[in-house]
This record gives structure tokens, sequence and C-alpha cells, in this order.
């Protein structure tokens, strides 16, 4: 029986005028990978940025219905401390270009003002690192800044960056629509290598991506929750019909 | 990449800390310390308006709108009229806008259509820069020094009293010093030409020339006017440059090569050795005038720059 | 072609000015010069030595006043895109910018020289300040609003607290543009004489008490330029090359060296 690390209970959202989300019900379980997907403006990227409170950047933003991490209230929590333990990767890579790598993947600890020994950070630099795939390729460049990489190696730098600091749970926001065929399918594995580790969500508009990454799918229409189930049967046999459509590539 | 079993608790630990640490200076406070800056600059720009009519009031009272127009600046007597200095002012912005746009807009032209890149453009543009950052006090140095022996020679020719100094030689030196700043506006302006307006005149076999007068200048004549009202603002401030060589005489000037004095130069020139609290009130009032006059030809300029949409 | 040679008419100033400076004044310039101070009338020789510390120490209070402020102010401006009172303060600091230098002289005397009951480099800072204030800010604001939205979100998301990724993430990355406009403001107001006529008044001393008055060298060039001695005329000949070359060599610095540091997004 899988366990649930993540719960979203009654969720809505109203930005503005628009309600973006109505009423979601959705059990994330612990250690999988969960893909969120839908046609543009479904609500898939605002489902996981309220997952970590971040669309309380945009003004006008209100949320009604619970969203609960091991059984605690997020919203109830500081979203400073939300933030620490559900990490985010977005779909534009954005390192920070003032940093070199080392500091990049520690930037959390840095930032933040949490002292750490030398050692303990060159410990978590090369851990995360090396989950995110990336230690070898820049093992020996550590300490210079990171515009000399590639597409998807800054997307892994990113990819680490969030590792360090120990999330709970891993939003993954359409990670490799700004990538060529040859990194997204690295970055594909190494999304699968990480669920050991971590609870993923990851949004995509690539169903074929869902179908090859994802041990769960919730799809989203308008907003609502259309359907969520094991991937494997999701998109050999949808129970909905709305489902099957959006498969077959009838809209969206 | 194995830990000892003590250094991932110790990881753990921190950790576990870090999740539940809360920042030393919270979101509401430090966002109250960014509007307390801000509205730092909004009470200062209040406080500096308030303090000049507080400061000029014995001179407002006393003489009330005719100190525009009083013709005698007199600290003996106690009479203070500011109509000389008015006319000063006016005068050498007046020259000095003229010159200058003689230059500044050939100028503007040249960038704007016919070398917008180029090492010719960055030369030019280099120079203007370089001409807006040098002192006041040494143009008015290089005008003293170089200029007025010429100007004293040329009034000598044409049978003037050859004083060198004066509204004319004023004039000289504040046109230089006021060209860069409606040159680089005018440029702008004269760049943000749409295209296919110049390529509809082209096309029906308008000259180069003809285009530049009677495509491009009309559109960009609003911007080309905010040049030159902010170029305006700046000669009427300008103190350094212009009391060296105007003459500091405190009569309505009789003509262009008469000595005289601005606004800001007779403030520059008696300042110091005014006695009395209504000589000091009278060019603490001089200094209101200037503040208003500039303050709205300034925000004139911007309002119409604002509306073309260029970054002035 | 009219156009062209008028072009080129007006940049032939500048080239005038550099050439009459530097002949007059490079045979002014010795060891001697830069660090005594000046002579009474009718000796010989004498240096720009107070003068030219002066104007360090006179920049240097200007600096202390209005980079905090600036900067803050120009943060706030940046965050607040919309609203009325980001607006307001706004059109405060472009009035403030075009406020006539000798307006703010006398400002200055006001507020600092009347309540002190002297001429002091604090008041001539202050005034100094007040002109580098505007500049500050308008960098600040502009370098902060052409830096990417993903990198403050990229700080958030890791948990980082607002006022620790505007302090540790966004006004890093737009260091250079803010140095830009600090140093810029700096080459203005060093060539600044009018608000210092009654503020810090000059001195023919050393002085390096803020609260009394002090030279510097754009007073010091208008001091002497005016007065009848030849002799000062000299070296006032010679205090304008230094100042010269200060002030367009730094112009000049600042736009090569904070190239490099320009951040790439």
């Amino acid at each position: 029986m899988e366990s649930t690390v993540l719960r979203i209970e009654n969720f809505s959202a109203v930005f503005g005028q628009n309600q973006v989300l109505k009423g979601v019900n959705l059990s994330i379980p612990q250690n999988r990978i969960t893909a969120v997907m839908g046609p543009s403006g479904c609500g898939k990227t605002t489902l996981i940025r309220c997952v970590n409170r971040m669309h309380e950047l945009t003004p006008d933003a209100t949320v009604s219905g619970r969203i609960l991490l091991d059984g605690e209230d997020i919203y109830a929590t500081d979203p400073i401390i939300v933030r620490r333990q559900i990490g985010m990767v977005f779909q534009r890579r954005n390192p920070f270009p003032m940093m070199s790598i080392y500091d990049n993947v520690i930037a959390g600890y840095n930032l933040n003002g949490i002292r750490l020994a030398k050692n303990e950070k060159d410990r978590v630099v090369e851990e995360s690192l090396r989950k995110a795939a990336l230690w070898e390729e820049v093992k020996g460049a550590l300490h210079r800044r990171g515009s000399f990489l590639s597409g998807g190696q800054q997307q892994r730098l990113c990819i680490a960056r969030a590792l360090a600091m120990q999330p709970d749970v891993l939003l993954l926001d359409e990670p490799t629509s700004a990538l060529d065929p040859k990194s997204s399918s690295r970055i594909e594995e190494l999304i699968v290598e990480l669920k050991g580790a971590v609870t993923i969500m990851l949004v995509t508009h690539n169903t074929g991506q869902a179908a090859r990454v994802s041990d769960y799918t919730a799809f989203l229409y308008l907003g609502e929750l259309i359907e969520f189930g094991p991937s494997g049967k999701m998109f050999t046999a949808p129970k909905e019909k709305m489902t099957e459509e959006y498969l077959t590539g009838k809209f969206g | 990449m194995n830990h000892s079993r003590a250094e991932v608790l110790v990881l753990e630990a921190k950790t576990e800390t870090m999740r539940w640490r809360k920042p030393a200076l919270s979101e509401p406070s430090f966002r109250r310390i960014l509007s307390v800056a801000g509205a730092f600059v909004l009470l200062l720009l209040l406080a500096i308006f308030f303090s000049l009519i507080i400061a000029s009031y014995p001179a407002i009272q006393s003489f009330g709108i005719r100190f525009l127009f009083g013709s005698t600046w007199d600290p003996v007597r106690s009479e203070f009229g500011a109509f000389p200095f008015v006319v000063g002012t006016l005068a050498t912005s007046f020259f000095a806008l003229v010159i200058s746009v003689v230059f500044s807009i050939p100028i503007s032209i040249f960038l704007g259509e016919y070398s917008a890149r180029g090492t010719t453009a960055t030369f030019i543009k280099s120079m203007l820069e370089l001409l807006a950052g040098v002192p006041s006090v040494i143009y008015g140095f290089c005008g003293l020094f170089i200029l007025t022996p010429l100007v004293r020679t040329l009034e000598m020719k044409i049978g003037v009293a050859p004083y060198g100094v004066g509204i004319f030689t004023a004039s000289l030196v504040l046109s230089i010093m006021i060209i860069p700043y409606s040159a680089s506006i005018g440029r702008e302006v004269i760049s943000l030409v749409p295209s296919d307006l110049k390529e509809a005149a082209f096309s029906l076999g308008a000259t180069r020339f003809e285009v530049i007068r009677k495509v491009i200048l009309p559109y960009a004549k609003s911007g080309i006017v905010a040049g030159i009202l902010l170029s305006l603002g700046r000669a009427l401030g300008e103190t350094m440059a212009v009391t060296m060589v105007i003459g500091n005489s405190n009569f309505i000037p009789k003509g262009i090569f008469s000595p005289a004095n601005t606004l800001a130069s007779v403030i520059a020139n008696e300042f110091t050795e005014a006695t009395g609290s209504l000589y000091l009130a009278s060019l603490i009032e001089l200094g209101l005038v200037l503040f208003i006059v500039t303050t709205v030809i300034n925000l004139i300029g911007k309002l119409i720059i604002r509306r073309m949409g260029v970054e002035g | 072609m009219i156009i062209v040679l008028l072009t080129f008419c007006s940049i032939l100033p500048m080239f005038f000015i550099l050439f009459f400076i530097t002949s007059k004044g490079i045979s002014v310039i010795n060891w001697r010069f830069l660090t005594q101070l000046p002579r009474p009338v009718g000796e010989m020789g004498g240096g720009i030595s107070n003068a030219i510390i002066g104007t360090f120490m006179l920049i240097g209070i200007a600096t202390a006043i209005s980079i905090p402020i600036g900067i803050l102010a120009g943060i706030f401006l940046s965050e607040n895109r919309k609203g009325r009172l980001a607006s307001l303060i706004r059109l405060c600091v472009e009035t403030l910018q075009g406020v006539p230098s000798i307006v703010i002289g006398i400002i200055a005397y006001i507020w600092l020289v009347v309540s002190m009951g002297s001429f002091s480099a604090a008041s001539g800072g202050f005034a100094l300040g007040l002109m580098m204030l505007p500049v500050i800010i308008t960098a600040t604001e502009e370098t902060l609003k052409l830096i990417p939205e993903s990198l403050r979100e990229a700080s958030l998301a890791l948990g980082v607290s607002y006022p620790r990724t505007i302090l540790k993430v966004i006004l890093p990355a737009g260091v250079s543009g803010i140095v830009t406009g600090i140093l810029l403001s700096v080459a203005r107001v060093a060539g600044e004489t009018a608000p210092l006529l009654f503020t810090a008044f000059g001195s023919p001393f050393m002085n390096l008490n803020i609260l009394k008055p002090m030279n510097s060298l754009p007073l010091m060039i208008f001091n002497y330029a005016t007065s009848p001695y030849p002799e000062w005329h000299t070296l006032a000949w010679g205090a304008s090359f230094i100042l010269i070359v200060f002030v367009l060599g730094l112009n000049l610095f600042t736009k090569v060296v904070t190239r490099r540091w320009k951040v790439q997004f």
C-alpha cells in the first residue's frame, strides 16, 4: 500500500477574476513520480505552485481548501519553511549567475544563513551533484561560474541545488520543455533514479514524457481533476472519455 | 561517498533545525524600511520647497510680486528688485538656446539618421558625454581666459565698450555646455521615427534632405522641443561658468554686449557678503524663483518625453 | 554637407578646452604642487594639497550620506512598479535631479550652516550628497528592473526570505549598474562649485575637521581664476588640469570597468 506524503483536499484557486483551480482532490504517493498533465490553461502549473506557495508572488491570488504535507497544513506554516521542505525546479533554468557551481548547489544554506563546516558543505555539494548526475562533468570546475554549462547541465545544476535542501517533495515544472531531446532524455532518466530519495510531482505537457517516466498521472482540464491513477492503466485504458480524447490528440 | 553514521546524523540534525529557523529580518519590517527610504525623498523635496519659502518670507512680505519687476537692486538702500536678473537670465538662456540648437539639431540628425552606429557615431557620442562631464568652473575659467579676450577684440571692432565679459560671452559658454543635453534627446527621438514612414517618402522620390525636413523633423518635433526644454532647464540653473564671464553688473543690461547678472550668478556673487536679514531673504527668494521655474520647465519636458515613450 | 560640418564643429570646444588646460596646466604640476599648501599672495610657489584632500573628504561625506538611502529608495521603487506613492516618489527624484546646484547650496546653508553657526565641510558634503542622491536612486531602480523574475523565484523557492532574497541575490546581481551610478555621480559632484560657495566655503589651510570650512579643487579654481594675481591664475590652470583629468578619467574608467562586472542572464 502506498503511503501518501502530500494530500490536496478540495483545493481551489482564484487569480483576480479567474477561477484557475476548482475543488481538486489529490493524494500524492511517497517516493513515486506523479505526473500532472493537461492542455494549456488547465491549471497544472498553478497547482504545483500552490503546493510550495509560490503563487503568493502574484497579487490577487486567493486559495481555499487544504494541502497537507505529512499531515501538516502547509498554509498554516510559515511559507519559508514550506519551501525548504518542498523544492522546485523551473521550466527555464535559473542558476544564480553571480555564483560558482559550488555556491549554487549550496545556495539554499548560504542564503538562509545556515552555517555548515567546510567539509560538510563539500559533502552536501558532492552528494547533490552526484544525485543530479552532474558530478563527473563539473567536479574539476566547481569554483567556476556556471555560465559555460550547457542548457541541460544548467538544469541539472538547478536540480542539484533543490536536492541539497533534502526536500520531502520535489516539484518539477516542465523541466525539459526548454531543452533539446538528448538533454531531455538524460533528465528523464535522472528523474526516475531520484524517486528513491524524494517524492516527485512532474508537470508536463508532453504526454509521452508522462507515460515514460511517471508511476501515477493526474489529468487536469480547466482547473478540475478529471482523472487520477496508475500511469500504466491511464495511458492504455483511461476511465474518462475526456482523458482518452486528450491522449489521442483531439484537443490541447 | 559513504558518510560515517555520525556524519549522517550531524547532517540530519542540521537540516532539522534548518527547517524551523525563522529569518532574522522579517518581510514586513524590511518593506517598511524600504518605504521609509522612499518617503524620505518625498519629504526631502517638500522640505526644500518650504524651507525656501520660509527663509525668503521677509522679502516676500516686503515686496510681494513687485519683487520680480523691481528694476533696482541696491543692498545699501535695502531696495531689492529682481528684474535685472530676470532679464539677464532670460537673455543668456535664450541666446544660448538659439546657438546650441543650431548645432544640436544637426547632431541629432547625424546621429539619429545618418550614422547611428559605427565608430564615428561612437566617437561623437563619447565626445558629447565628455563635454557634458566637464565641470562648470572649468568652462568658466576657459571662457574667462580664452573667449573673453576674443570677444573684447570683437567689441572693439564693432565699436562697443570692450568689456569682454557680458551677456554675449556668457551665452556662448552656456550654449556649448547645453549642446550635449538637447543633442542626446534629439538623437533618441529621431532614431525612433518609424522606417516605413521614411521609406514611403523615399519611394515617392524625395531626397534625403527633403525626407529630413518633411518627415523626420515634423514627426520628432515634440521630442526635439522636449530636449530643448530640458536644456533650457539646465541653462537656467547654470551658475559658475556664467558667474565668471557675465560681468557682475546689477543694472538692467542694455544690449547683448552689456555686463549683467543672472538669478544664479548674483546669488553666487553676493550670498556670503549679504548683511541683514532682508538682503539674505531677497537672495533666497531669487533661489526660490529659480527652483520653481526650473522645476516647472523640467517637468513639462519630461512629460513630453514620457508621452512619446522615449527614455530620457 | 552642413549637417556633418556643424556636428564636428560642436565637438571642437572639447579639444580646445583639453588643449588649453593641458598646455597651461601641465607645466605647473610637480610634487610640490600636489603636496604643499597655498602660499599667500606675492609668494611664489605653493600648492593645492588642501584642495585635493578637501575634495576627497567632501566626496566621502557625500557618498556616506547618499549611498545607503539612495540604494534603499531605489530598491523601493523597483519593488513597487505601480502604486501611487511610488509614482509620486519617482516624480520627486526627477525633480530633485533638476534642482540647480546653487539652490542646493542655499538649502544646505539654511539647514546646516545657520544651525551650526559656521561654514563646514559637513554642510558642503551634505549639499553634494543631495546632488548624488537622485542619480544613485535612478541607477539602482533601473538596474534592478532589468533583473529577471526567474532569479527571484529561484531564491524564494529555496525558502529564502524576501529581505535576504533582495539583499543577497537581487542586489548583488545588479551591482555593476549600481556602482556605475555611484561613480558617475561622484564624477558629477567632484567638479561642483556652486553648492560649496557658502557651505564648505573654502580655506587656505589644511583641515581635516568636518565641522570647519574646507577647500576643494573647484572652489580653489574659482577663487584663483577670478583673482587679480597672475601667480594664482597659473595655480588655477594646474588645478584645472588635475580636476579635469580626475573627472574625465573617472567617467572613462566607469565605462570600461563596469562592463566587465555586468552579469549576463
